[in-house]
């Protein structure tokens, strides 16, 4: 268990004020300049020792994305880019850090621009989260009237602004190319990569896109050092993690625990536990809805990290458990999500254009108990045909939760198609 | 049809904004001056207002007609005074999204994307509004109210129908995301 001064989020939940004042007397921007004064390669170093995979989901080493800047010739410009554009379902954890932490993000963003050597820096955060946008406005606005933004940020030398942009509702523009190109006021449709974004940009130009929570942990890593950040959690999944509790738990909740926390612990202890007990639990979407789900008998034993979750076939993703009890009709629900990915795929890529509306239309004939065995062969050939075959990571987010429907629940599809036939 | 204006408060906020971008990359600012003309539109962004807005960005109208056409919160037509968005994504579901519209079914004679006679509510069902801890969660103009049921829910509706003002958040009184302890009760009172 995570101990209490171990807890990098102490506003999560917004009891405290989370204006500068609150957030000064929290620990946010103490000796901000000291830190910069250390130099960019410091900042850097203990990043990379930290071990800090990217928070958004995808879990990239941030150290590493951020060595893929080219070298600074300090005449084309570097933007940083934070990505608050959290939509992926059964996450909630970037609004808390909006709303309640902004300093946090503020402070990071200007630790994360002084190592990357960017000068401007974007908040694209997504245009439902209205009051969480005022809320960093407000901040930001705080941050420049007290001189920890602008020229000479902090009094650290270095010029630094932040503006908050707002999207205007796409999941995908969580993408963080289709991200760049929603920022350059386009459709939000993901570029090839590569040239990954770290080399060509925002406006053609070297560009980081982070994640809110990555960029709201960087002050903590650098006052307390990446060894200590290192120190909590498993080996290769270091610190700590936001996890959102959803779905049929007695108090859904998000929680800051460290990584690797058992998910059984996570759901017991502060899920309150599953609705009716845990021997009425069904599934489990660990990480978001792009992974697949895990059934109970997993559940007892996996840990919430990046490489337990794999070996069983899921992932991490952004930390967001959608638990599902018995009363849950599992075809319906990931039906629904096939709906979901239909909605958000942006039409691009064949594969996933069409493909998803397949998918949604088969597991809603399916959930009614409407077809033949082959149905489901074919429902699983159709998504291997879209995964891996378009641009971005849309068309595999939406294959993985049907596949891992069939993986564990065939016999539940097959039940429904048998009982139709005899009715 | 009358060709668009920023009013003048917008004019200075247009201005404003048009100074977070590179002075060569104007075109950056067409979310948020669409957003801010839907704002000033009561709620939708009529054609003229687009042809005004790409007009001032430098990019051709068919480009405008795009963005406002890829983006959800766009709407190319009037909405109703309130804007029932009723998240409709698994976490919501799981927790009863489905009875909330059949809520606004039931007491304002609505479904998916249909407006009440009297040009009140409108309701559409969005995708993952991102506050899934406070599930179901339905966003009524620009403010989420969580943690909803079918009760709560008809109150808000009630409320607004009178003409009350509705306190947005939880109808629980729930802290933000924290665990909640108490009992639920049988519907939280708008106010």
């Amino acid at each position: 268990m995570l101990k209490a001064s171990d807890h990098i989020f102490t506003n999560l939940y917004g009891v405290h004020d989370w204006r500068l004042k609150g957030a000064r007397a929290r620990g946010d921007w103490d000796k901000t300049k000291a830190l910069i004064s250390k130099g960019r390669e410091w900042i850097i170093q203990e990043v990379c020792a930290s071990g800090l995979r990217g928070r958004g989901g995808a879990g990239f080493l941030t150290g590493r994305k951020w060595a893929f800047m080219p070298p600074d010739d300090e005449k084309t410009p570097r933007y940083l880019i934070v990505n608050a554009d959290e939509s992926e379902p059964g996450t909630c954890k970037d609004r808390d850090i909006l709303r309640f932490e902004p300093h946090k993000l503020i402070e990071g963003a200007l630790l994360t621009a002084v190592a990357i050597g960017a000068h401007v820096g974007y908040v694209y955060i997504r245009g439902e989260f209205y009051e969480e946008a005022n809320h960093v406005d407000a901040a930001i606005t705080e941050a420049y009237k007290a001189g920890l933004l602008g020229k000479n940020a902090a009094k650290s030398g270095w010029d630094f602004d932040l503006y908050v942009h707002r999207g205007a509702g796409a999941y995908i523009c969580g993408e963080e190319t289709a991200l760049l190109e929603s920022l350059e006021g386009r459709k939000g449709m993901p570029r090839l990569k590569p040239p990954f974004p770290a080399i060509v940009g925002l406006y053609g130009c070297p560009t980081i896109v982070n994640n809110v929570e990555t960029i709201a942990v960087i002050p903590a890593i650098l006052r307390r050092g990446g060894a200590w950040f290192a120190g909590i959690g498993t080996p290769n999944n270091t610190g700590t993690k936001i996890y959102c509790i959803s779905g049929h738990v007695n108090t859904p909740c998000n929680v800051e625990e460290a990584m690797g926390i058992p998910l059984k612990e996570l759901i017991e202890k502060y899920g309150g536990g599953v609705r009716g007990g845990w021997d009425n639990l069904l599934a489990v979407i660990p990480g978001g809805s792009s992974v697949p789900l895990i059934p109970k008998d997993v559940c007892e034993k996996v840990l919430m990290d990046f490489t337990s979750l794999a070996e069983v076939k899921s992932g991490l993703g952004t930390g967001g458990v959608i638990v599902m009890d018995k009363s849950t009709d599992i075809v319906r629900a990931i039906a629904r999500l096939s709906k979901f990915y239909m909605h958000e795929s942006c039409g691009q890529c064949t594969p996933c254009r069409e493909g998803t509306g397949w998918m949604w239309r088969m597991l809603e004939r399916l959930a009614d108990g409407i077809g033949t065995r082959d149905d489901i062969d074919r429902l699983e050939e159709v998504t291997y045909e879209i995964e891996g075959h378009a641009i971005c990571g849309l068309g595999d987010a939406a294959a993985w939760p049907v596949q891992g429907l069939i993986r564990h629940f065939r016999p539940e599809l097959e039940r429904r198609l048998t009982k139709k036939r005899i009715a | 049809m009358t060709a668009f204006k920023f009013s003048k408060e917008n004019v200075a906020r247009v201005k404003e904004i048009l100074t977070h971008y590179p002075s060569d990359r104007k075109a950056s600012a067409i979310l948020p001056l669409f957003e801010l003309a839907q704002r000033q539109c009561g709620g939708w962004l009529p054609m003229e207002a687009i042809k005004t807005i790409t007009e001032m960005l430098g990019v051709s109208v068919i480009r405008g007609y795009e963005v406002a056409t890829f983006y959800t919160m766009f709407n190319l037509k009037p909405v109703g005074k309130y804007h029932l968005q009723v998240c409709g994504t698994i976490p919501c579901m799981l927790r009863g999204s489905e009875q909330l519209k059949r809520v606004c079914k039931r007491h304002l004679g609505i479904e998916n994307k249909e407006t009440t006679k009297d040009g009140l509510f409108t309701l559409s069902e969005v995708e993952c509004l991102g506050a899934c801890t406070n599930a179901p969660v339905v966003q009524i103009n620009d403010v989420y109210y969580e943690d909803l049921d079918e009760k709560s829910f008809l109150q808000i509706l009630k409320d607004l129908e009178a003409g009350r003002e509705v306190k947005p958040g939880s109808v629980l009184g729930r802290q933000g995301s924290a665990p909640y302890k108490g009992k639920r009760r049988a519907h939280a009172k708008g106010k």
